[in-house]
């Protein structure tokens, strides 16, 4: 891997993602997402991606533009609501997908992470999420058996990051982006904060830059809230 | 009278223990946050990655980047702590949690739940539910007794796809409080002005009455 992670722009980020690869993109509905990517993506116009996220955006913002320009062939994900256009994609059969639970989903990219190919989960088990799958008994309780993900790309988002790759989240933001930084053959994070190496505390850091290819500062991040709600 | 949303959150929010990790789902069990009884501390969990969950912002002080798992801004308070989505149901896989609190389109008598997917109508997901009944020391499902038509949603078995099996403790429903064991739904509690006979009128699964049943306190 080369040790000169630091691109210009989502452009040049993504230059070598092709059509009918699989995609591992960070965020929790729309907190988190990288803005920046998903916009060059749109752009490049490459399709057939496969494409893992917790969620599927909403129709005009996140992975929906994705959708809106019929890129994604495979949806992976645990919940796709607020999202017409899905919906629509989906029951005419259009788009392909797999619904899976968010703690299986983190795991997949956690196991990635660690070089482990499979885990067990009790996630799904005496559901349909279990049909195929293999079942093993320990200590009295089933568990599925769930493979790794195998992604020629994350796309995360972080806080901050340094010039080698190193990455911090902001709040809960984090969510998916540093086990799916983890679990990319290839990772590109886009930030908001961009620094030299050596700026960041090392005890603060929550993704080593080993595991980033590439990183470049975002701009005019929208950081839309999907549901505003106030107290008062 | 059947029970409003938040007396059937006021009557869940009962069941708190001092010192319990608990984790709330979208709906009503999200109210259940603004009954928590007098000299009782809970920690909120949320899966999304945060321990330690305060109540919604003032208008101003709305964060993108700090949500609940209903998408919902939210604050923290002192001591909070975030984390990964792989380490949040971590917590909760390992049984840390020591209550779960969800919504349910169905339950069966033996505890079985159906809340994820009605199929050619609605394809949302099961987002997190399928972690957390699988692993969830406590749940605890809060549903209104019947749906739309009129159809009981406490059930012999769910006609919709599961979301986990045998893993209910307790229903609070509009008209009562169930406990599920091995003889199905035993109702332990009332509504106020709602009659056993109504209850068991609306209650399709197997169904016994606790010997010494009361009206619930809401």
């Amino acid at each position: 891997m080369s040790l000169h992670k630091v691109v210009a722009n989502a452009e040049e980020a993504i230059k070598g993602i092709q059509s009918g690869q699989t995609l591992l993109l960070g965020g929790f509905g729309l907190c988190g997402i990288p803005e920046n990517c998903i916009t060059a993506l749109v752009k490049k116009g490459v399709d057939q991606l496969t494409c893992i996220s917790n969620n599927a955006g909403v129709d005009d913002f996140g992975i929906g533009l994705l959708l809106q320009t019929k890129q994604v062939k495979k949806m992976i994900a645990s919940y796709v609501g607020e999202n017409d256009e899905f919906e629509r994609q989906l029951l005419s059969g259009e788009l392909e997908v797999e619904l899976i639970p968010q703690g299986t989903l983190a795991t997949r990219c956690m196991a990635a992470g660690y070089g482990m190919p499979a885990i067990y989960t009790p996630a799904g088990v005496g559901t349909e999420v279990a049909d195929g799958k293999e079942v093993r008994n320990f200590n009295g309780k089933d568990y599925l058996l769930e493979y790794a993900f195998d992604a020629d790309y994350a796309i995360v988002k972080a806080w901050k990051g340094d010039t080698k790759g190193n990455l911090i989240f902001k709040d809960t933001a984090r969510n998916f982006n540093p086990l799916m930084a983890m679990a990319g053959k290839i990772t590109i994070a886009e930030v908001e904060h961009l620094v030299e190496a050596g700026s960041l505390d090392p005890n603060d850091i929550h993704t080593p830059g080993i595991y980033v290819n590439y990183i470049f500062q975002g701009e005019a991040y929208e950081k839309r809230i999907e549901k505003r709600t106030v107290r008062n | 009278m059947a029970l409003t949303k938040e007396q059937i959150a006021k009557r869940i929010a009962q069941e708190l223990q001092d010192g319990f990790y608990v984790n709330l789902g979208i709906g009503i069990p999200t109210l259940v946050a603004n009954y928590i009884p007098e000299g009782i501390e809970v920690e909120l969990q949320s899966e999304n990655g945060l321990l330690g969950m305060g109540p919604f912002p003032i208008t101003g002080e709305e964060d993108a980047d700090l949500i609940n798992a209903g998408k919902q801004t939210i604050t923290t308070l002192a001591g909070s702590v975030f984390f990964d989505s792989a380490m949040s149901f971590g917590m909760i896989r390992a049984g840390k949690v020591d209550l779960t609190v969800l919504g349910a389109m169905e339950v069966a008598d033996n505890g079985d739940i159906a809340n994820w997917k009605v199929p050619g109508k609605m394809v949302k997901g099961m987002g997190g539910a399928m972690d957390l009944v699988a692993s969830a020391k406590n749940i605890i499902v809060a549903m209104q007794h019947t749906d739309k038509a009129g159809n009981s949603k406490l059930l012999k078995s769910c006609s919709l796809p599961i979301t986990g099996r045998a893993c209910v403790k307790k229903i609070v429903s509009d008209l009562g409080v169930f406990d599920i064991t091995e003889n199905g739904f035993v109702c332990i509690e009332h509504a106020p002005g709602v009659s056993i006979e109504e209850i068991k009128a609306k209650t399709a699964g197997r169904l016994s009455i606790h010997a010494s049943i009361k009206e619930m306190n809401v």
